[in-house]
This record gives structure tokens, C-alpha cells and sequence, in this order.
């Protein structure tokens, strides 16, 4: 199945900002996280949708999903 | 420490000893607690009954990191109610080593004239101004750099408070020469009122702050400055993009309010994001990171350059960046860059100022998405002219001046840059702090959006209220330390940063506050401030979201669906 993945702020170092791409079945935003190469303790938040999930959410077709480091402001 | 009281109906000051009950107030616990006790509520905020008060932190002058915020309070002119408003820069701790644990300004001239204050350690001086009249914070800071030194603070107002309108705010230079501001609520129209431009702070020969215990407040203050360096968010991430780093978070969560709260999404967001600030400052030679204030370690700030490298502004923040962009459909970071210039020079609170933007468009005055236009009107609000003067006074205003009712504010103040149907904690923070909509006063988003301090779920009811009104109370206590809030992320993720906060105060003080006593001192902020708001005729009405939020926000399609009942059992403390 196809999902879109976004990343933002230091994540983008030596990545890119969105691209959509093939995973298997079942997957899981872990898997997303672990197909770059990201740390999994460097993704502190991650939205399926615009949605706050835990690393093990199961995806499908057509998710977009977005992973943020730590990151805050006020 | 001393009390020093300026009157300015009879051009004199005081100086007077501190009262038993104040010794340990600082910051925003003391600046409420004496425009509590020395202000009628029901006095006219730009008349002499009006007082506007300068304090510095319980910590602030010692080597603890991240403490050189000033509180400034007063009844204020945009909510009608308490206000305190707080800003780094240089004024805090030159006050604190002079000893000055609080400034009170009172009265009100006789005349036409308007004056400076110079402060310094016998005293404050008192003269008339006049070069300096009509001229933006940057030709002041400027000025008076040759007129004094490097090393003398400054505390500013520009045209916006000489007109004394509702969205002027108070500026304090920084150890660069930019500037800081004490934006919201309008203190600046307070200052303008009584008639004082600048306030300059020499700290040569002050008597510096007495610490009981020494050795404790160290070892305290290297376990608490360790904490802020080792947390992701205040270590890392701050110093690096800033907080506009908060754009596209806010934009993928659905809660960056868009086209003045219609959508949680903006098309534009990556191109006013944090990360692209960061890559135009690097391009251009600007400075990524730097501090508001000496002893500051987190260095949110940073110097944004135009496409020729020259100097545009600083502490360009994300709810600027968030009220002239997504409010405005305005995708110009360039353009907003000079927006946030402009507001600094003449002194205007930019979040009052775009979500005004965002009611003179939904007015058509201009349309949505006219970058140029936001500039153009922001001049008429510099030179004073009618349609500037009824947009300086704010949102509110605007809106009743041209029959607009998407008007978004509580308690007469501008909602900031996270949609209250989205994040539901900070639309309980929005509707019931007694600041009005004050996004500073109970960061919900932190754990909404940002899972500091856990997690609670935006977009569902439940946590919020508890919550909000415990960030309130501990943001109350932070705010009575001049500690910067963005030591909260530490604060909340780690026990022995908050336990370290406490640790120094005991040893500053000579005193055994245990985390109960601190969270107590919260709590006490807080229902003075509620208390002088119900005696200014404040009721639960004014504890509610406009009308137009009944709405439902895409992309989720959120709704504000706390029932009234709901939001006043906020605080039945």
C-alpha cells in the first residue's frame, strides 16, 4: 500500500520533507520510522492523519504520516 | 530591597521600605499583589488612578539560568481587567542588583509634557522629554545609547503609547540592541498615560542581591541550569529554529488557526515554517540563536536579515509569524519579517495587532492575503490617523467600528495562534485566565500537541480542565520567579529541574518552601487576579469563547463543545 511520510525540523537532515512510498500491508508507524533509518528515541511525535499515534498505530492506504523531533515553543 | 514610588503628579519619588507581606513576592505574585491592593478596579485605566508596576523575579539577578524576566502590571486598557504582561531584555536584573524590588508608577501629570526616568541606585530622576517624542523604539534605543552607555537598560515606549492606544505595548532593549516586549493588554498606552517615553536603568554601584546560603543556591542552580541544557526542547530544539519551529506541528495536528479561525490548516504553512526562517537565516548570514537576556541559556532569538543580509528584526516568534500568515493568508515570510519590524518599532503587541489585521480583512478593508495592505495599515497606525487609531485599539474595536462579529478575542484580548477547538487544553487556558486570551498563561499545547508532560488528546474533552488549570497555577509561580516559561518543558518532563527552583529560592531566602508552599504561591496569584477582575464587574460571561466558535474547524471537523457549567467549575479552587 502507498502512505504519504512528512518530516519535519532536524529529521529533514540528510532526508526529505515529504515523499509517498510503498510498504507493505499491515505496516506500522514504527516501520515507517525504522525504512529511513531515523533513531526511534529522536521521534518524539507522530501524526497519522493529523492525528497523535504511538509507534505501533497500523497504517493504510492513503495515510499521511508526519514525525516530529522534540520540539517546542509558546 | 526597596520600593521605589514615582509619583508623577507632583514629579517625586520614595523610597520605601519593603513591607513584611511582600518580602517574598516577586515578579508577577508582587505586581498583582500591589495593583490588587493600590488599584480601584473600577478606575478608568488610562486616568491617574491607574498605577503601572515594574518588579523583577524572586531569583532574578542570581546565576540561576533563564531568570531575568520583568513583570509589568496594571489595570489594563485592552481587558478591563489585572494585567501582567512579562519581558526579558536589560531592565530585570539591573533593577534586581539595584536593589529595587519593585517600581511603582502613579499619578498622572498636570501638563501637556512628557518625561523620562533615569533609575539608579539613590533614586530615580525625573525630566522633561522632548527630542525623543514621536519617534519609534529603535531611534530611542539608539539615542540613548550615546546619551548614556552601552551598559544602561532601557525601558521604551513608541508612537503606539504615546497615542495611548489599546494594542501598545512596553519595550525593554536587549544586550544586542533589539528589542523585547511586554506585549499584551496594552501597557504601553498605561506608560503613555502617564506620560513617560523611556525609563533608563543605570546599575553602577548597586548593592546586588543578598543570598542566605551560598553554597546550596549553587549547587542548586547547577543541577537546574543542567536540567535546561539536557531537555530536547529547551537544549535543542529552541535554540535552533526557534519557536516558529511550532508552524508545521500545529498545521499537521489541524490546530493552526487559518483565514481568521475558519480552518486548522494553512496551504502556505511551509513557507512562513520554522524550518524555512532557519534556511534564510543561514543563507543570509543572520544569527540562528541568541538570548533575550544575560544569563539566558536556551537563546530562543534570533537575527532574520532581508535577501540582502541587512537586518530585518529579531525575536521573530511563531505567533507573529502565525497572526500575519495563516490568519492573513499571507505566505510571505519576507513580508511578515517586516510586518514584525514595524510593530516593534512602534510599539504594537503583534498578536493584537494580526488578529486585528484578520478582523479589518474579515471587514474588507483589505482583502484576505494582502501582504502590502497589512503594511500599509500598520503605517496608518504609526502616523495616527482615525483608521490607524481605531485599529491600534484592537480587535474588538475594529470589529464594533465596521460590524464585523467573527471577532476573535476573550476578555477584549486577541486569540493567539492555536485553535481552541483543535487544542481544546489552551481554549480552557483562552477562556478562563484572568489575562483574557493569553496563551502564555497555561501552555495546554505543550501536552496537547507537544507530549511534554505526557500526552493529553487535543481534540477530545477530557483532561483539559484539570490540565489547563494546573499549568495556570504553576505558570503563576514561574512567572512570580522571573524565570523565562520556556523553562517549563524541563520544569514539567523532570521533577529534579522544579525541585532545583525551589532548592534555590530556600537558599536565596533563608526560608523551607516545600513543592506544596511554590504551588501555593500559584494559587494565590491566581485568586487575587480573579478577585480584582470580579470587583472590576468581570462576570462568567466573560469566561466564554466568541459565538462564531460554534463552528466546526477542518480538518477534523472540531467543535468547542465545553458546556457552561463546565467551564466554571475551572476554578472553584
Amino acid at each position: 500500500m502507498q502512505v504519504k511520510v512528512k518530516l519535519f525540523a532536524s529529521l529533514r537532515d540528510g532526508r526529505f520533507k515529504e515523499e509517498m512510498t510503498d510498504v507493505q500491508d499491515n505496516s506500522k508507524v514504527i516501520d515507517i520510522i525504522e525504512k529511513y533509518n531515523i533513531p526511534a528515541e529522536t521521534v518524539a511525535v507522530s501524526f497519522v492523519n493529523g492525528r497523535s499515534t504511538e509507534n505501533d498505530y497500523p497504517l493504510q492506504n492513503g495515510d499521511t504520516v508526519s514525525l516530529f523531533p522534540p520540539v517546542g515553543g509558546c | 530591597m526597596k520600593i521605589f514610588r514615582v509619583n508623577m503628579s507632583n514629579l517625586r519619588t520614595t523610597i520605601e521600605d519593603v513591607p513584611e507581606e511582600w518580602n517574598l513576592l516577586g515578579g508577577r505574585a508582587l505586581t498583582s499583589t500591589i495593583v490588587s491592593k493600590e488599584v480601584d478596579p473600577t478606575c478608568h485605566p488610562l486616568g491617574s488612578k491607574n498605577k503601572l508596576v515594574f518588579a523583577p523575579g524572586l531569583l532574578t539577578g542570581t546565576m540561576a539560568a533563564n531568570s531575568g524576566r520583568l513583570s509589568v502590571g496594571a489595570k489594563s486598557p485592552l481587558t478591563g481587567g489585572i494585567k501582567e504582561s512579562n519581558v526579558g531584555g536589560t531592565a530585570s536584573q539591573r533593577l534586581a542588583k539595584l536593589g529595587i524590588k519593585a517600581l511603582i508608577i502613579e499619578g498622572m501629570p498636570a501638563d501637556d509634557k512628557f518625561y523620562c526616568l533615569h533609575v539608579h541606585k539613590d533614586g530615580v530622576n525625573i525630566k522633561e522629554e522632548t527630542e525623543l517624542l514621536g519617534k519609534g523604539n529603535y531611534e530611542v534605543i539608539n539615542t540613548i545609547l550615546e546619551r548614556y552607555t552601552e551598559n544602561t537598560g532601557v525601558i521604551t515606549i513608541g508612537q503606539a503609547g504615546e497615542y495611548k492606544i489599546s494594542c501598545a505595548n512596553i519595550s525593554v532593549k536587549d544586550p544586542k540592541g533589539h528589542i523585547r516586549s511586554a506585549g499584551r493588554g496594552g501597557l504601553g498606552a498605561v506608560m503613555g498615560s502617564k506620560r513617560i517615553k523611556f525609563i533608563t536603568l543605570d546599575d553602577n554601584d548597586g548593592s546586588g542581591i543578598d543570598i542566605n546560603d551560598k553554597d546550596e543556591f549553587r549547587k542548586a542552580a547547577r543541577i537546574f541550569n543542567k536540567g535546561l541544557l539536557n531537555h530536547p526542547v529547551s537544549g535543542d530544539a529552541l535554540p535552533r529554529y526557534g519557536t516558529n519551529v511550532l508552524v508545521n506541528i500545529l498545521n499537521e495536528a489541524g490546530g493552526l488557526p487559518t483565514k481568521n479561525f475558519r480552518m486548522g490548516r494553512f496551504e502556505g504553512a511551509d513557507n512562513i515554517s520554522g524550518e524555512t526562517m532557519y534556511e534564510n537565516i543561514m543563507s543570509r548570514k543572520g544569527d540562528t540563536t541568541h538570548g533575550c537576556h544575560v544569563g539566558c541559556i536556551i537563546r530562543c532569538s534570533q537575527t532574520y536579515n532581508d535577501k540582502d543580509g541587512n537586518y530585518l528584526t529579531s525575536g521573530f516568534e511563531y505567533e507573529t509569524i502565525w497572526g500575519f500568515g495563516a490568519g492573513c493568508m499571507v505566505d510571505d515570510l519576507d513580508l511578515i519579517a517586516q510586518a514584525d519590524h514595524l510593530c516593534d518599532d512602534v510599539g504594537l503587541d503583534t498578536i493584537e495587532m494580526s488578529v486585528t489585521m484578520q478582523t479589518a480583512m474579515e471587514a474588507g478593508i483589505i482583502p484576505f492575503g494582502d501582504g502590502p495592505g497589512i503594511l500599509k495599515l500598520l503605517n496608518e497606525v504609526k502616523e495616527g490617523t482615525p483608521l490607524g487609531r481605531i485599529l491600534g485599539n484592537g480587535a474588538d474595536f475594529t470589529g464594533k467600528a465596521f460590524a464585523v462579529t467573527r471577532v476573535a478575542t476573550v476578555k477584549g484580548q486577541g486569540i493567539p495562534a492555536y485553535d481552541p477547538r483543535s487544542v481544546k487544553g489552551i481554549g480552557i487556558t483562552y477562556t478562563t485566565t484572568p489575562m483574557g486570551a493569553d496563551h502564555t498563561a497555561g501552555y495546554a499545547v505543550a501536552t496537547n500537541i507537544l507530549k511534554v508532560g505526557g500526552h493529553v488528546d487535543p481534540l477530545q474533552k477530557e483532561g483539559q480542565i484539570e490540565l489547563s488549570r494546573n499549568l495556570q497555577i504553576a505558570t503563576a509561580a514561574l512567572d512570580s520567579a522571573g524565570l523565562c516559561i520556556f523553562v517549563a518543558f524541563a520544569v514539567i518532563d523532570d521533577e529534579s529541574v522544579s525541585h532545583a527552583i525551589i532548592d534555590m529560592i530556600n537558599a536565596q531566602y533563608g526560608i523551607n518552601w516545600t513543592v506544596d508552599d511554590w504551588f501555593n504561591l500559584g494559587r494565590y496569584v491566581l485568586r487575587t487576579e480573579l478577585d480584582f477582575n470580579k470587583a472590576a464587574g468581570f462576570t462568567k460571561k466573560d469566561d466564554r469563547l466568541p459565538e462564531f466558535f460554534n463552528e466546526p474547524i477542518p480538518p477534523h471537523n472540531a467543535t468547542w463543545d465545553f458546556s457552561d457549567a463546565e467551564l466554571d467549575q475551572v476554578f472553584q479552587m
